[in-house]
């Protein structure tokens, strides 16, 4: 097999805290040794609730923050602990498109003035080439006729829009790869697909990987060829889009497809069974398994004892639970 | 037709702003039967909250124009002067979750006592009674008692959503309703919070307004559904319909950006962007958006009823 695009392996990202002035130090565990990998072309998914760390695992292989441990090897060149100079090469072969697209956007710029900053920093001197690649990327992004938005500030856009204008500056660089972090949830239901179908179209279009980070199990199922659970800042499950969805290994995987509707009037005379209590905080996950508190096939003296490794249940198909072995 | 629990007629709010009138709810009309569930389906923007606070009565300052009928058991509540309906209807017979509820929760009071607040001001009641009546609702919708004495903060997100949810089942109350209950919440959740408002509905029998931007999770309460479109109810059906078979060309392209876990289905989108209730068009207001466009659409169309009292707003379904 040829070398993936990123690979990324035991990657750790503590944050440390301290209660008072002398108190105790602690870590927030957001990050606990995930391992994963990218190919060129690909697109995988990450998928978990709220607060399990999905976004700082993103926003570590971006380097926006330094990771604590493990590494971060991107097209062959080990970038985990790179200086800040090193690190605009990298800059430029990745892009991030943010969950809240208002938030993301300097209210102050216009569109032209938002998608040029980038050009400039990274030394595209030529002005005619600056302009040439904006009007590509707006292209790209189908924010058309490009004369009727260039000149426009954020807030004169819809939210549909800004969202294809954030696109548009992480690809300005032509970069290799894109973090999606909830790039649609807060989007209407019926723009969601065209931004989700965008992404797409743009990944063939210029050769991208995206890792698409969400909490909605339903849309990655038509945008992204492999799904990666995580829970509590562990990598809990992975395997291919298809098999994922229908053979889930783990109780907390299973959990979330259960309970995850489809529009469906019998829904209405169903109690579904949901396990109860809330994810751990994680300054201090429980012993063994983090899911072992809530999960229905809690296993006394093995689950709460040890924490499970992640094993190769069948082909491509990982899980990290002792019900496998 | 029998009477029906709750019949809104031709109900009207716009307000004024600097722009000019927002004509946030226009002309809408639906019923509803004794312990049954409407799932108001829409965009952001769209009206459904503006909807709710008419029928509850909680209008913004600036209102210009509301009027209407809403009949509450054959009562139109639009008749009754503003002291009777507080003292009668808002937060007694009908109680009303307003979005992020949860966050509301007064930070530096107790839950006991942000919880007792409507009995002691709206029935009367000691506080002792009070705080029992308090205990036994937080017991039903499945938090511990013992959190009567503690502070919002130190509850997590679904409990405060069954904090608030409680709330507004103490005064008993025949109609409940939920503005996005669950938006805002985790998956595993939101699941937690629809059973419990599956029970409250079997068990209790109170009929509900469930206001959602989620197609897919409204199919877990509705027994009938309305899908609003730019301040106008589109389409009023009942669920077994609905869900498989929608009628009106928005509700139809709204089910196809549905995606699903379970069924292959190719999905699609609405290009373009709802029009603006300031000025909104003369003609159907989905008609610049509509695959089906014809020149009757420069028209607005009336409401085409179809059979049990439902109906779409589409020249599509004009009877020759």
């Amino acid at each position: 097999m040829s070398s993936p695009l990123l690979h990324v392996e035991n990657l750790k990202e503590y944050f440390e805290i301290r209660r008072g002035l002398f108190g105790k130090r602690g870590y927030v565990k957001a990050v606990d040794g995930v391992s994963l990998t990218l190919a060129g072309r690909e697109a995988i998914s990450i998928v978990g609730e709220s607060g399990c760390g999905k976004t700082t695992l993103g926003k570590t292989i971006l380097r926006l923050y330094e990771p604590t441990d493990g590494k971060i090897i991107f097209r062959g060149k080990d970038i985990t602990h790179l200086g800040w100079k090193e690190l605009k090469w990298y800059r430029r072969e990745t892009g991030l498109v943010q969950q809240d697209p208002f938030g993301a956007l300097p209210p102050f710029m216009t569109v032209k003035r938002i998608l040029e900053e980038p050009l400039i920093i990274h030394g595209i001197k030529d002005r005619k080439e600056r302009e040439e690649r904006i009007y590509k990327a707006l292209e790209g992004v189908k924010l058309t006729p490009i004369e009727d938005f260039i000149n426009k500030y954020p807030h004169m856009l819809s939210g549909g829009q800004q969202q294809r204008l954030v696109i548009a500056r992480s690809i300005i660089l032509e970069p290799k790869m894109i973090v999606a972090d909830e790039p649609v949830s807060m989007l209407d239901a019926s723009v969601r697909i065209e931004i989700l179908k965008l992404l797409q179209d743009l990944q063939t279009r210029y050769d991208l990987s995206v890792m698409y980070i969400t909490h909605d199990l339903s849309t990655t199922r038509y945008f992204s060829e492999r799904i990666y659970i995580m829970y509590a800042a562990h990598i809990v499950e992975s395997a291919e889009t298809k098999e994922l969805l229908v053979n889930p290994l783990h109780p907390y995987t299973r959990a979330l497809l259960n309970v995850i509707p489809d529009p469906d009037p019998s829904n209405r005379f169903l109690i579904k069974e949901v396990p109860t209590g809330e994810p751990p905080n994680l300054i201090n996950p429980p012993t063994g398994c983090r899911f072992n508190p809530r999960c229905p096939n809690f296993m006394k003296g093995i689950c709460d004892a040890k924490e499970p490794s992640l094993i190769e249940a069948s082909k491509g198909h990982y899980v990290k639970c002792w019900l496998y072995g | 037709m029998s009477e029906r629990h709750l019949n809104i007629k031709s109900l009207v709010m716009y307000y004024r702003t600097l722009r000019g009138e927002v004509k946030a709810v226009d002309d809408v009309s639906f019923s509803l039967p004794k312990g049954e569930t409407i799932a108001v389906i829409g965009e952001s923007g769209c009206g459904k909250s503006s909807l709710a606070k008419s029928i509850i009565r909680l209008l913004p300052r600036n209102v210009s124009v509301y009027k209407g009928a809403v009949l509450f058991n054959g009562l139109n509540l639009m008749d009754l002067d503003e002291e009777t309906f507080t003292k009668e209807i808002r937060w007694t017979k009908i109680t009303y979750v307003p979005q992020a509820a949860l966050n509301s929760l007064n930070p530096i009071i107790k839950i006991g006592d942000q919880m007792i607040e409507p009995l002691l001001l709206h029935q009367k009641m000691s506080k002792g009674e009070a705080l029992e009546r308090a205990a036994k609702t937080l017991k039903a919708v499945g938090v511990n008692e013992a959190f009567l004495h503690h502070y919002p903060f130190e509850l997590s997100g679904g409990m405060k959503q069954r904090v608030i949810i409680a709330m507004s089942l103490l005064t008993n109350p025949e109609l409940m309703i939920l503005d996005e209950p669950t938006s805002s919440l985790d998956v595993l959740t939101q699941a937690n919070i629809m059973n419990l408002l599956k029970n409250i509905k079997r068990e209790l029998k109170i009929s509900m307004i469930f206001i959602t931007h989620d197609v897919s999770l409204s199919s877990e309460l509705a027994d009938k559904v309305a899908v609003m479109y730019a301040g106008q109810v589109v389409e009023f059906s009942d669920a077994e319909t609905f869900y498989k078979n929608p009628l009106h060309p928005y509700s139809q392209k709204l089910m196809e950006s549905v995606p699903t876990l379970r069924t292959d289905k190719k999905l699609g989108f609405i290009s373009g962007s709802p029009p603006s209730l300031l000025d909104p068009p003369k003609g159907c207001r989905f008609a610049d958006r509509c695959p089906f466009i014809f020149e009757k659409c420069i028209k607005d169309p009336p409401i085409m009823h179809l059979n049990e009292g439902f109906y779409a707003k589409c020249w599509l379904y004009e009877k020759e």
